[in-house]
Parts: C-alpha cells; structure tokens; sequence
C-alpha cells in the first residue's frame, strides 16, 4: 500500500526508510549496513526506480520520495501494490516516470491497483477499470472500450458538462484593479513584483502559472492577508489597500482558499459553526454580542439542501465529511455573502468529477449573476473549460493577458514555462 | 458530567491508589470509606468539601478559556494572587461604602487586577510582590505577614457555618455558567474558539488574530482574579502570605480533567475539593498519611489530563 500522504521519516536515509521494521542484522544485534544497502540498490536496478538510496528523505522531491515508498512495498515482497492518488502530489514529468515504473512493475509480473479520480490517468495507465459509488462498485470496464465520457457518467450517473457558454464582453469598469503590486513571501524574498491585472464583472479571468510563481501571495494580497510592499489595490474604483480582512468581506470580496485544510475551514466546527464564520458579526447577530442560533440553523438548512452537501446534520463536525462536501461548504458560505469578486484559488483541487462540475458550475453561475471571478488554477484544462480571458503569471508579474478564443494551451503553456516574452 | 472515558481514568486512578494503601500497609476499604463520609457523609463535610473547591473552579474555567484560543496562560497562580491582593486593598480603603456598592466593587477591583497581570505577563513575580506589600506597605500590626482586615461591607457572607462555605460558590456557580454560554453563544467566544482551532482560517474569515489571543488573555487573567478576590472575600477578610496552596496551578490540571469545558470543570474542582477535605477526615480517622492524596490527584492527573495535554499541544503545533 502506498499512502496519499506518505509515511516514511524525514530525517533518515533513504535505505533506512525501506528496511525500517525488517531490519536485516548481525547476530540479532547491529545493523546490517552492507546488506541493507545492497539489496535495496537491487530493488533500485531491477523495477528501474532511479533513487539516490543514502539521501535523507527530507531532501528529496515528492516524486522521489514516492518511489521510496514504492521500494519500500516491493522490499516486503509485495506483489499486489496499492496506489492511492498517486498522482495527486506529482508534476506531469514525475506523473511520467511514476507510470514508466508502474509499466515496469506490470511486466515483472506484479498487480497494481491504481486509485485515482483523475480520468485521463486512468485510462493512460490501466488495463481494467472499476467505478466505485458511494461504497459501491458501479462496474468494471477494459480500458481500451471504454472513454472519459463513459467512465464519468458511470462517476456521477448522468452526462456530465465541461462545457460552459463564455461571454465576452467586459463592463465598463472594472471591479477589481491590482497596480504595480509588490509583496513578499513567507521567506521574506519578493514574490509579486510589479503585478498588473484588472478584473472586469461578468467575466472569469483565468490566472495560469507554474506553482510557486506568486499565486499564494496574490491571493493573499487581495484578501489583506499579506502586507503589501507597494502598490494598490482597488475594488470598483475605490482603494482598499491596507484595510483589513474584514472589511474586504464586506465590502464584496469572496475567496475560496487553495488549502482547504488551512484557510478555508475549522476542521473541529461544525459544518453549522463552518457557514457562518466570516459572517458572525454581521448576518448572524442580532444584538452584536450573542449568535442567532435560530438564524444560523436555518441558514445552514437552507444551504445544506440548495448545495447539496452530503451530511448527517448541520451539527456534524466538518472533518468528517468527504473533500468535496468540505468544498461544498466552503463554496455556500462565500457565494452566499453576494459577492462582487470571488476569488477562487484551485477551487476543484481533490475533488471527484461530480463536485468539480458542481463548484465550475457555481462560478459559471456567479458571474452570470454579474460578480467577477479571479480562478486561479494549475490545470490548464480547467482554465479553459471556464475563462473568459486569460492572464499568465510568471515570477510575480502578469506577463500576457489573452481573450481564449485568439490563444491556445501550447501558447500559454510557452509564456508559463517564460517562453516567449521579449 | 463526566465523558465516560474520563470516568474510566478517574476509577482506574483509584484502583492503582488502593494498591498504593495495599502496599504500605493500610485498609484501601477503610481509607476510602472514611474519606468519602468526611467529604460528603454530613452537611459540615459537604461544606468544606465546596469550600475547597471553590477557588479551583475559577482557576481552571481561567485556563481553559485561554487554551480555547490557543494561549496556554501558565501564569493563573500570580493571576490569582493579584486579584487577592487587588480585592483585599478595594476592601480595606474603600471603607464606608454600603455591602451593595462595596462588594460589586471589591470583586471589580480584584478582577481587573487579574486581567492586567495577565497582560503584562508578569505572573512569576506575582507570588514575591504580594508578599513585600504585606511584609512592608499593608502589613497588619503582629507578627503575622498579613494584612488588616477587609471592612464587613466588602465580605462575601459564610452560608453554611461552622463550615467556611460562602456566598464565594454562589458566584463560582455563575462564572460556570457564564462562561459556557460566553464560549457557545457569543461572537466573540465563537471567534476565540476559532482562533485556537485553525488561525489561518480565522484570520482568513476576517478575524483578527491578535485582538482575540488579547481578549483571551484578559478574559483568563479576569477569572482568575475573581477566585482570588473571592477567596479574600468569602474565606480570609485578609490577604496572609502563602494563603494560596497553588490553587492557580491546581486550575490547570482540573481544566483537563474535567474535560476543557466549563461545567466539567466544576465537577472535577468538586472531586479535588472532596479529595482534599475528606483525606485530611480520613488521615485523622485512621492514620494513613495524608500524601496517598497528593498521590491520588497525581494518578487522576495522570490517567485523565496527560492524553488530553498532549493532544491539544499536538493540535497546537500543526
């Protein structure tokens, strides 16, 4: 079995990661150094799983450390692996090699069960699929029968839409503008440099980049979360640099956060205490010192059904529901305040097919409503299933903005990797 | 009252206390039975009983309303004490005032106190300061370092004499109360628990961070010196050095046994109050010494505060 989240030591080798627990020794007592290093480098040869073995495991990438884990189930002599999400912390590159090995597995003659929500995935690397509901197996297909458009509808039990109507026009103003925008990252290194973007209403303007391009710290800039080292920040015209979080709240400015866990919800509230936070001192008072319970729980009734969120009862705590209610939750909350600016930073990251379609439809639905939608994303096809226009971030600036119809993915991808800019 | 987890730790305390007895060579049968008649067994056990817990349910309501928010406010004893201090002095020179007027004031004077202590994170010095004023500026006339009596207009009435039981329970009663709905039902309890449980998302929700760590604080240090203000008040008249037995550090590990809620806190200070009168019956009844007490809140302590204790200090670092 090889866990989503991994679970190896960060401060040991990468050979003492894979004996740990089966430790090959001398007399019962020491260390088997020899052994240990000799077998585990076999194991490296034979499935061709390219790993530096005396590296301690914090220095290594998330692809590496995978392969770690990897070594470590064949080492035990497994011959059934179990990948669960194996995909989901890895790059297109390291997605690559991670399905090289795999194939390199198949032909040694192992079984490897692949769990994934991400489709195209699947069909790439397996021989027989199974879709699994709700606790139960909806059917198995060969992969070569069967399409993406087949195994979603079997996901969800009806036809899905990727395909949403764009518009194009702009209004007059624009809701949201960023000048010359200057801030820094945790490590105190500049981040955004010199940013420009505007933000019409009925539009959704799609931010691609490469992680770690100052994505975070945009979003974090417009929220107020994060001090700016120059420029403005202005919505509907009015400049709201240096105010605080809450009063962008009120003032219009919804965010669906890219960490779930971190930024967007209380894993120990309820699904209840989860809708009303941001609001409490507004629509859920009536006296400003206590919380209209009667209120909130009717609120919470209210959006339980009109979202659909799947959960025994509002009191619930949030942590036990899947990903996708979390979002579902999270995304109810927001778009209930009647925002003018949503902000949704890789607002379908982990989530299955039904809620990605559910929360891309929901943002299609609040700009039609006339609110202007900033999507962050890494995945390019999500850009494109949603935006308008398309802005590419590249070392802390806006480096292109492009209409989608006058652009393809091969353009956007070149200005993401810093291609073609003079 | 008691999650019934908390009920298992707190018999198995007991069971490893009895083979304590066992051991050394007394009844465990005996020793329990005598000190559970001495807490509860007549109206003057029940008194004192309450007497004795009354202090810890202010000191542990104080910690647990800072560890809601995250703070871990290890300063409750010189909270305490400053509010002692602060009340004696309101109930000494703020003499002439009717009982209405002087008692409301006396628990205000005490309750500030607390919080400013609190601010200003001067806790360990609390312990030496209080004892220069009554060593030197407020010290009474004799030997004794101790201050004068606090005038009668400013003393919570004993309920239950010959018991020292006072009106003390009465608002120990309403900060219990108090405090659960302050932490379930208004905003700001709501946004304190928020900050303690997720920061990041707190502040993402446009609640300032810095603000509710400070409301906490002051909120814990307040309680804090209510108890002790209370304990003048209802108890001594008078501040004598080393009144306190480490009621403020008690508060922390009752806060944990009874489970990081208020009204839990309430039964758990009872069980130490229960624990601390009925073993001072039981070592005069039979003889055994009156540290398998000391020995029985530890294993209490152990069995039900530590898994707790590192739980949330684990929650915290994440």
């Amino acid at each position: 079995m090889v866990h989503q989240h991994f679970m190896l030591v960060p401060s040991l080798t990468v050979v003492e990661n894979v004996i740990l627990g089966m430790e090959p020794t001398v007399n019962g007592v020491l260390l088997n150094t020899e052994r240990m290093l000799r077998d585990v480098a076999d194991s490296c040869k034979r499935y061709k799983l390219d790993v530096d073995i005396e590296a301690p495991i914090y220095q290594l990438s998330v692809g590496v450390q995978q392969r770690v884990e990897i070594l470590k189930a064949l080492y035990r002599g497994a011959d059934v692996l179990i990948l669960d999400e194996p995909t989901s912390v890895l790059t297109p590159g390291e997605t690559e090699e991670l399905f090289n090995a795999v194939r390199e597995l198949k032909a040694d003659g192992k079984t490897v069960i692949f769990i994934s929500h991400k489709l195209r995935e699947v069909l790439a690397i397996c021989d027989r699929i199974t879709v699994l509901k709700r606790g139960k197996v909806v059917g198995t297909v060969l992969a070569w029968e069967t399409s993406e458009g087949q195994l979603a509808e079997m996901m969800v039990g009806r036809e899905i839409v990727y395909e949403f109507t764009k518009k194009a026009e702009c209004g007059l103003e624009p809701v949201l503008t960023l000048e010359s925008l200057e801030c820094l990252s945790d490590r105190g290194i500049p981040a955004i440099r010199g940013l420009n973007l505007d933000l019409c209403g009925s539009e959704i303007l799609g931010v691609a980049g490469v992680e770690g391009n100052g994505q975070t710290e945009l979003v974090e800039a417009v929220m107020g979360l994060r001090d700016l080292t120059g420029g403005t920040v202005k919505l509907d015209g009015q400049d709201i640099t240096g105010t605080p979080p809450r009063a962008r709240i009120q003032m219009g400015v919804s965010h669906i956060p890219e960490d779930r866990y971190k930024r967007a919800i209380v894993p120990d509230f309820s699904v209840l205490q989860n809708l009303i936070l941001g609001s409490q001192r507004d629509r859920f008072t009536r006296n400003g010192v206590s919380i209209d319970f009667a209120e909130a729980s009717q609120f919470s009734t209210n959006m339980i059904n009109d979202y659909q969120i799947a959960t025994p009862g509002p009191e619930t705590l949030i942590r036990y529901l899947s990903g996708g209610n979390q979002q579902r939750v999270v995304v109810a909350r927001e778009f209930s305040r009647d925002p003018k600016v949503v902000i949704a930073a890789q607002p379908t990251r982990g989530l299955d097919v039904g809620a990605t379609e559910y929360v891309r439809r929901k943002l299609v639905e609040m700009r039609d409503g006339g609110a202007g939608v900033l999507l962050i994303s890494a995945d390019l096809d999500e850009i494109w299933a949603l935006s308008d226009r398309v802005a590419v971030i590249y070392e802390g600036r806006i480096v292109a903005v492009k209409d989608v119809d006058e652009t393809d993915q091969q353009e956007i991808g070149l200005l993401m990797a810093g291609g073609g800019i003079g | 009252m008691f999650s019934a987890e908390t009920a298992v730790a707190i018999l198995i305390a007991f069971i490893v206390g009895a083979a304590v007895l066992a051991i050394t060579g007394y009844s465990p049968l005996d020793a329990y039975v005598s000190m559970a008649s001495g807490a509860f067994g007549s109206s003057y056990g029940v008194g004192q009983t309450l007497t004795q817990a009354t202090p810890i349910v202010f000191t542990s309501i104080a910690f647990l309303i800072g560890l809601k928010a995250g703070l871990f406010n290890i300063g409750i004893e010189g909270q305490f004490l400053m509010g002692a201090m602060g009340a004696t002095l309101a109930g000494i020179y703020l003499d002439g005032l009717p009982w209405v007027i002087h008692v409301p004031m006396t628990i205000m004077v005490g309750m500030i106190a607390g919080a400013f202590w609190a601010l200003i994170l001067l806790s360990y010095v609390a312990t030496h300061f209080t004892s220069y004023l009554v060593n030197y500026p407020f010290k009474a006339p004799g030997w004794v370092a101790q201050s004068v009596k606090i005038s009668g207009s400013a003393e919570l009435p004993r309920i239950l004499p010959p018991t020292q039981l006072s009106a003390a329970i009465f608002v120990a009663v309403m900060i219990t109360a108090a405090s659960t709905y302050f932490l379930q039902k208004t905003i700001i309890g709501y946004e304190l628990r928020a900050t303690g449980l997720n920061p990041s998302a707190a502040e993402n929700a446009g609640i300032s961070i810095d603000r509710s760590i400070l409301v906490s604080m002051a909120l814990s240090g307040a309680v804090a010196g209510l108890g002790g203000a209370c304990e003048i008040m209802g108890i001594h008249r008078r501040f004598i050095q080393g009144f306190s037995p480490g009621y403020g550090w008690d508060g922390l590990a009752v806060a944990l046994v009874g489970g990081l809620n208020p009204v839990g806190s309430f039964f758990a200070s009872v069980l130490f109050g229960a624990l601390r009168n009925g073993g001072m019956i039981m070592t005069r009844a039979t003889g055994v010494p009156l540290d398998i007490v000391n020995i029985l809140q530890a294993l209490v302590i152990m069995f039900v505060a530590a898994p707790k204790l590192i739980r949330a200090l684990l929650r915290r670092e994440q």
